[in-house]
């Protein structure tokens, strides 16, 4: 156990940040013309929340976690319940099955808020769009900030998505 | 004097009508009569349901022989939209016929649970695969009756459906005395999407990449499933390189889902450096795949009449550096876990699952491995490359959680052994053909191993090509409600340990 512990410790696994995503970046600040601003911190704590997805969106948030991205360097973190998180992290294509406990999530969550819907599905219901299940997408449940294409998207790009997030919110408070 | 041997599934049923046209295995269509007279043979008869769904007024049951290692596929047509419940005798098939009754419209008689079950009275239709009445407007859905737990100085836990991390959605309901758990309840449904409605009428392509996303963490065996029903239907014959390339990619996946739940196990008893090591595998495989096949999950990459795309020399030395490289991680990774008291004290004897409850449900994959059922579709019925391919399937009879993590880690070895001799024995040639024009309508079916166990595929084509029917069974119907007996008596805080380690999946059950 110990050569493993030592082994991470002297020889990080991590990988180089990506350069903030330009287009989510110009998407954002059209958004934020509209959107209630008040300042986050540096830190931002994300809440998850799986609104019927495939499970392919998790597994990619999940890496998102591990030793190579280590989301937490950026001041980013996922938090247990909607009450301390300023980011809403919606995934899947928003089943009316989920309706209303994503409805309800929202409302648990703190003003301001940000919602990110992240992969194909949550923007408009990706390949399921056009079922009898479904609300859609996020954005007939709740605002959107942010969309994150993919299918789903890699961690990569969900990192670049947000930190174009963050990097918004630097310039903003230094206006 | 010894008794005879029971008859084979074939023998039993054989002299029932045969429907022309389903492949690989036989379809019977029963008499209502014939089918009560097999319901009571059933109890006493080893075969293993493998899914239970309803296509027009036909009921449509799928079994195994554990025997001959056939499978064959049952009909009764419903009599007033009626037919004999099979769950008296096979329980898996209670929410099956649950999810018949609210998708397709048939009652099952003799069903001992009627409830609603992925129906939550919220959709515009009911019936959505039968003859989808809207609902009526202003209607509200009547609350779930859960299961009544009594007793002095009992309290509930309601958990879900959004789970507290990065999770898919499900209610749990705790019915608690002090901390020990009396009765858990899942309340599944949450994430239905209607997949099989949106399947029918639409093309083999488009069907095989829904199929694909029935569960993401398995969608490459989804994907293969479906594909080699299409396939069956079809009498579609795909080249050989395309049968070992889909076998890579379902082995990888088996890899990568089995040592990033070890970890999460792990995670769950607070050891969090099997974690980090695990996370850096998986992470490692899905970069490969990624370079190798266009796609970290490998999406879309099985379809119909073979793979979308090839494998050249440089993918072949990328996989095979990956292989090295996992390889001796793994090895220090499993030792570490042999060796490491803290983690043998919370998973040994957690989560028990008796070895006759895992044969009534006919609970596939590490749980029925980790409880005395040495099933793998992989062997029994089998599917090519494998019959050509040197493995072994391990078995063991705990049960419990180290018995599932431990069937995991031999896999993973397995695994390994499997993509090794995949890669130096990997035929030249075409990846993919198109499939074989029917003019009439055909049947198909396939019997896949996922890393979560058996996912069934069943689909009918219409004269045109296109899916008329298609039916997709995720190992998860069989593993989910022996997952509310694993936790029956254990403190609540163990359910994370006991759920990761089954680790089902909530949108292949929903679909």
């Amino acid at each position: 156990m110990l050569k493993l512990l030592l082994e991470g410790l002297l020889r990080p696994q991590t990988a180089t940040p990506p350069a903030p995503d330009a287009e989510a970046l110009d998407e954002l600040g059209q958004r934020l013309q509209t959107a209630t601003r008040t300042r986050f911190g540096r830190s931002l704590a994300i809440r998850s929340i799986d609104a019927g997805s495939c499970n392919g969106c998790e597994l990619e948030i999940h890496a998102l976690g591990n030793s190579l991205y280590d989301l937490e360097r950026f001041g980013l973190r996922f938090v247990a319940s909607p009450r301390h998180a300023d980011v809403l992290l919606i995934t899947g294509p928003v089943t009316a099955n989920m309706r209303e406990a994503v409805r309800r999530t929202v409302e648990a969550t703190p003003e301001p808020r940000w919602v990110i819907a992240a992969g194909d599905c949550a923007r408009d219901g990706g390949v399921f769009r056009g079922s009898y299940a479904l609300t859609g997408a996020a954005e007939a449940v709740v605002p959107v900030d942010l969309h994150l294409p993919g299918c789903p998207p890699a961690p990569r790009a969900l990192l670049a998505g947000l930190l174009a997030l963050l990097e918004s919110n630097r310039e903003k408070k230094a206006l | 004097m010894t008794a005879d041997p029971p008859p084979s599934l074939i023998d039993y049923l054989g002299r029932n009508r045969r429907t022309e046209g389903h492949a690989p295995w036989p379809r019977l269509t029963l008499s209502p009569d014939t089918k009560a007279a097999f319901i009571q043979r059933l109890a006493a008869a080893p075969w293993t349901l493998l899914g239970e769904w309803a296509d027009r007024d036909l009921v449509h049951a799928a079994f195994h022989d554990p025997g001959c290692g056939a499978a064959a596929v049952l009909s009764v047509a419903t009599v007033d939209g009626r037919y004999d419940s099979l769950a008296p005798v096979r329980p898996g098939a209670i929410r099956l016929e649950r999810m018949i009754a609210e998708l397709s419209g048939p009652v099952a008689v003799g069903l001992p649970d009627p409830r609603p079950w992925l129906d939550h009275g919220v959709w515009p239709v009911s019936r959505p695969l039968g003859d989808a009445a809207p609902h009526l407007p202003g209607v509200l859905p009547a609350p779930y009756r859960f299961l009544p737990a009594e007793g002095e100085s009992l309290h509930q836990i309601p958990v879900g459906p959004v789970h507290a991390g990065i999770i898919e959605p499900g209610h749990f309901r705790f019915t608690c005395f002090g901390e020990t758990v009396v009765r858990l309840e899942d309340r599944l449904g949450y994430t239905h999407k209607g997949v099989e409605a949106l399947m029918a009428g639409a093309g083999p392509e488009r069907a095989a990449k829904l199929a694909g996303r029935i569960s993401g963490d398995s969608t490459v065996a989804c994907a293969l499933a479906f594909s080699r029903a299409v396939e069956a239907a079809t009498a579609t014959e795909i080249p050989e390189r395309a049968i070992w390339l889909r076998a890579l990619m379902a082995e990888l996946e088996r890899i990568a889902n089995h040592i990033g739940d070890i970890g999460a196990i792990c995670n769950d008893v607070a050891f969090s450096l099997m974690h980090a090591w695990c996370g850096v595998l998986r992470e490692h495989v899905a970069r490969a795949a990624a370079a190798c096949f266009g796609h970290r999950l490998m999406m879309d990459r099985v379809v119909p009449g073979g793979v979308a795309g090839d494998l050249d020399a440089e993918g072949i030395t990328r996989v095979q550096s990956l292989v090295a490289g996992f390889r001796a991680r793994f090895e220090q990774l499993a030792a570490l876990y042999d060796e490491t008291p803290s983690l043998q004290a919370r998973m040994l004897g957690a989560g028990r699952i008796a070895p006759e409850l895992v044969q009534a449900w006919g609970a596939g994959g590490f749980v029925g491995r980790a409880a005395g059922r040495a099933f793998d579709a992989r062997r029994s019925p089998g599917y090519p490359p494998y019959d050509r391919l040197e493995f072994t399937v391990p078995v063991l009879s705990e049960g419990d959680v180290n018995a599932r993590v431990t069937i995991r880690l031999l896999e993973i070895r397995q695994s390994l052994r499997l993509i090794g001799q995949i890669l130096r024995e990997l035929p030249p040639g075409p990846i993919r053909v198109p499939l074989e024009k029917c003019p009439n309508a055909r049947e198909g079916m396939a019997l896949v191993e996922g890393f979560r166990g058996d996912i069934l595929a069943w689909l009918r084509l219409e004269s045109g090509g296109t899916v008329g029917r298609c039916h997709l069974r995720d190992p998860s119907w069989f593993q989910w409600p022996l997952l509310t007996v694993a936790i029956e008596g254990a403190p609540v805080a163990d359910f994370p340990l006991c759920n990761k380690s089954f680790n089902c999946s909530y949108s292949g059950h929903d679909l």
